[in-house]
């Protein structure tokens, strides 16, 4: 198997096609994997990660603990709420003395973009980004990629929109990077107070009409509205919201084909998505989820077996 | 009794009008004699063949921090960094603990400076605290010595206040100086907004935010009067506004920062905490609108906008770091680099941004080299190429961007109050 040209996994911008072609062909077999009765290989044992969570997650966290423990690494949590974040320290003190204690990879999520790449760059360990600030979510791109593929069996040319509030996510940056790579037609549907500035020249297509977005589209990539926010400084009301730019069952039916529709999760019921698409036919939420372990163990196979 | 002979050097004046290369000799701060061959008795000789010698520099925008914030740099310090960096005064902003607010607080900044090389000239607060809420007092403060008022490092937006500082600071021939930005649009920005911003995740600060506080500045200054200065020029807009505020006659001058004109926020992609200044490192053309600025008097003046920070408070992310970097020892060589090389301005044209009209706008003395003047005199070397190392620099902190930079044109020294002060 060829390895990877990356020492870390920051983000997806300027991350070689090859490599990401390489994690999704890797990540069959750890599905496979996941599969058995024992879900476990000694892959990685002997290596220790240290998950670095300085902003609430659990499906994340969770997610990429179980794969670390699938292939045998040693797994420490730390939560920046139990932490000596609060006592004042600084991110890299806090960074080197977990260093000090001699693990090899960090996962780490932050609110700020470019913490990352602010600690790979004075570290020794492999850095692995699940999420920094508004900036880029790796891993869950990659797995929105591989439901794609698994579903249409490629990315070349497949239509592709992602939904919702794109200058705060890290989610659409991650996304727009990996899918314009791997060949993808990108574009982005919702209030234009929502698109970050100069986004067009990212290369992606510009919807304010849902309707004309689904039209264009293979595949909808739903983001969460996020409710905790200041929402209201964007749009006027998630009742607004809702009937402007809701995926709902009837908008999706008058397309009469088929289309994927998919959803990074916690999802907001009646607000970005109507309950019978998230469980509906063309909803493929679920296995995503499951396909987040698998990608998380390719990532981590590959970035931990590397050699340097 | 201190008694030099400056000699060989090329001395360029554009006040009087002096561009010529001849010998100088000082005598405790006066300008004994300027000629061919000087070699007057007792006098110390310091050869400065190949050097320029202008009148002294004088940055219209520092941090000096003292009284407050003293690990990050004090007066002395501050002025250590000034003449390293060939400026002979320097005007320090009153975002200090406390605030330059008071006639004690503009005493106090003169008593710490009192005996050194380079001349610090406190600027004070245009409201109380810097809080925006009512005015300082401005005669008191003016009487005391403030050499301009300014809430830098926060913008006066309450358009009443606004007019009235402009109204009532109109009694003195010294500048209001504005840091123009809207605060409801710049919550929370870490750097310019563009495709840069948009494709690092960055919350941004659009142009917007100068631009339209600046044309609603001048549309006040051109209502009730008064003198209106703009720290930090960075946008085209702000240039262009100002550009047709002086053409309709306006008392309005303007400021750049070295880093306005040399660098783009391209530089933010490495999420170095040292290109986060406020306002921030904006797009090629507005950089080259700066120049454009400089070269047709719309900005009157270069000045570094030092705002030294520790760097424990700076190696942090991106978006927790403080605004701003240190200038004063670079302020020469990106003139001189970007300006000067690049054919933008004369050397008495930058003489005139780097010198004339900093003191002019802020009402101080005007420097001549002439005999019987006071000697304040910055020596350049305006060939020399050097690699900045921070390491090496006077100032306490060491957040400058340009570390290992190659630039073209150094400060070789300042002679000031009677005291030599000479890079080696």
């Amino acid at each position: 198997m060829s390895s990877l040209s990356i020492q870390h996994l920051l983000g997806l911008q300027n991350v070689p096609k090859e490599d990401i072609a390489l994690i999704l062909d890797s990540t069959d077999s750890f599905l496979e994997i996941l599969e058995r009765p024992i879900k476990k290989v000694p892959t990685l044992q002997g290596k220790t990660v240290v998950n670095l969570f300085f902003e609430n997650s659990t499906r994340t966290r969770i997610s990429f603990e179980l794969a670390e423990r699938r292939l045998s690494a040693d797994v420490v949590n730390f939560a920046a709420s139990s932490s000596s974040v609060k006592k004042g320290e600084t991110l890299l003190d806090t960074a080197r003395n977990i260093e000090a204690m001699k693990v090899d990879m960090v996962v780490m999520r932050h609110s700020a973009a470019g913490a990352g790449h602010f600690l790979s760059e004075r570290c020794t360990s492999k850095f692995i980004n699940a999420g920094d600030g508004a900036h880029e979510h790796p891993t869950q791109a990659l797995l929105d990629m591989c439901t794609i593929r698994q579903k249409h069996g490629t990315l070349e040319g497949l239509n592709v929109c992602i939904i919702g509030d794109i200058a705060h996510s890290r989610v659409a940056r991650s996304n727009i990077y990996g899918l314009l790579s791997m060949g993808a037609n990108v574009a982005v549907c919702g209030p234009p107070s929502m698109f970050p500035y100069d986004l067009e020249k990212l290369g992606v297509r510009m919807f304010t009409d849902i309707d004309q977005a689904l039209q264009f589209s293979d595949v909808i990539n739903v983001l969460r509205i996020q409710l905790e926010r200041d929402a209201g400084a964007a749009f006027p009301s998630l009742r607004e919201y809702h009937n402007a730019f809701g995926i709902t069952r009837r908008r999706l039916d008058a397309l009469g084909r088929d289309i994927t529709v998919l959803h990074p999760g916690p999802i907001n019921r009646g607000v970005e998505i109507e309950s019978e698409v998230a469980d509906g036919p063309y909803s493929v939420i679920l296995p995503q989820v499951t396909n987040g372990v698998a990608i998380r163990m390719a990532v981590l196979f590959l970035i931990g077996t590397r050699a340097e | 009794m201190a008694s030099f002979v400056f000699k060989n050097a090329h001395i360029v004046d554009p006040v009087s009008g002096l561009d010529t290369v001849k010998d100088i000799h000082v005598t405790d701060d006066v300008i004994a004699g300027i000629g061919d061959n000087l070699s007057p008795a007792g006098a110390d000789v310091i050869d400065l063949a190949g050097a320029h010698i202008v009148p002294g520099l004088c940055d219209m925008h520092v941090h000096f921090r003292e009284p407050g914030f003293e690990h990050k740099e004090d007066i002395r310090s501050g002025a250590a960094s000034a003449a390293a960096g060939g400026f002979t005064a320097a005007a320090c902003m009153p975002n200090t603990d406390p605030v330059i607010d008071t006639a004690s607080v503009v005493a106090f900044i003169y008593d710490r400076a009192k005996g050194l090389p380079v001349d610090v000239y406190p600027i004070a607060a245009i409201t109380k605290g810097r809080k925006g809420e009512s005015i300082a007092p401005m005669v008191e403060l003016r009487e005391a010595g403030a050499v301009g008022f300014s809430d830098d490092g926060s913008p006066v937006h309450n358009t009443k206040l606004l007019r009235t500082a402009l109204e009532y600071g109109s009694m003195f021939d010294v500048p209001i100086i504005q840091h123009a930005e809207d605060p409801h649009l710049f919550t929370g920005g870490a750097m310019n907004e563009s495709v840069v911003s948009t494709e690092l995740g960055l919350p941004a600060i659009s142009r917007l935010s100068e631009d339209a506080v600046v044309a609603r500045d001048l549309m006040f200054t051109e209502y009730v009067g008064g003198r209106y200065h703009l720290a930090h020029m960075s946008t085209i807009g702000a240039a262009e506004a100002v550009r047709s505020a002086k053409a309709r006659g306006l008392k309005v001058t303007s400021e750049v920062a070295p880093h306005h004109f040399s660098l783009t926020d391209e530089e933010v992609r490495s999420y170095d905490s040292n290109v986060k200044m406020n306002p921030p490192l904006r797009r090629m053309d507005d950089v080259i609108a700066m120049k454009e600025a400089l070269k047709d008097g719309t900005a009157d003046a270069i000045a570094t906008d030092h705002a030294p920070h520790a760097g424990f408070e700076k190696e942090v992310e991106f978006v927790y770091a403080p605004f701003g970097i240190i200038g004063l020892e670079t302020a020469v060589g990106l003139s001189v680099t970007e300006l000067l090389l690049e054919n933008w301005l004369t050397l008495p044209q930058l003489v005139e941004k780097l010198s004339t009209n900093p003191r002019r706008i802020l009402g101080l003395p005007e420097i001549r080299i002439a005999e019987g003047a006071k000697a304040n005199l910055s020596f350049l070397d305006i060939s020399a190429q050097w690699k900045v190392d921070v390491n090496l620099f006077q100032s306490k902190s060491r957040n400058s961007p340009y570390h290992g930079r190659t630039l073209t044109g150094r400060a070789l020294g300042i002679y000031n109050n009677g005291q030599l002060v000479l890079q080696r």
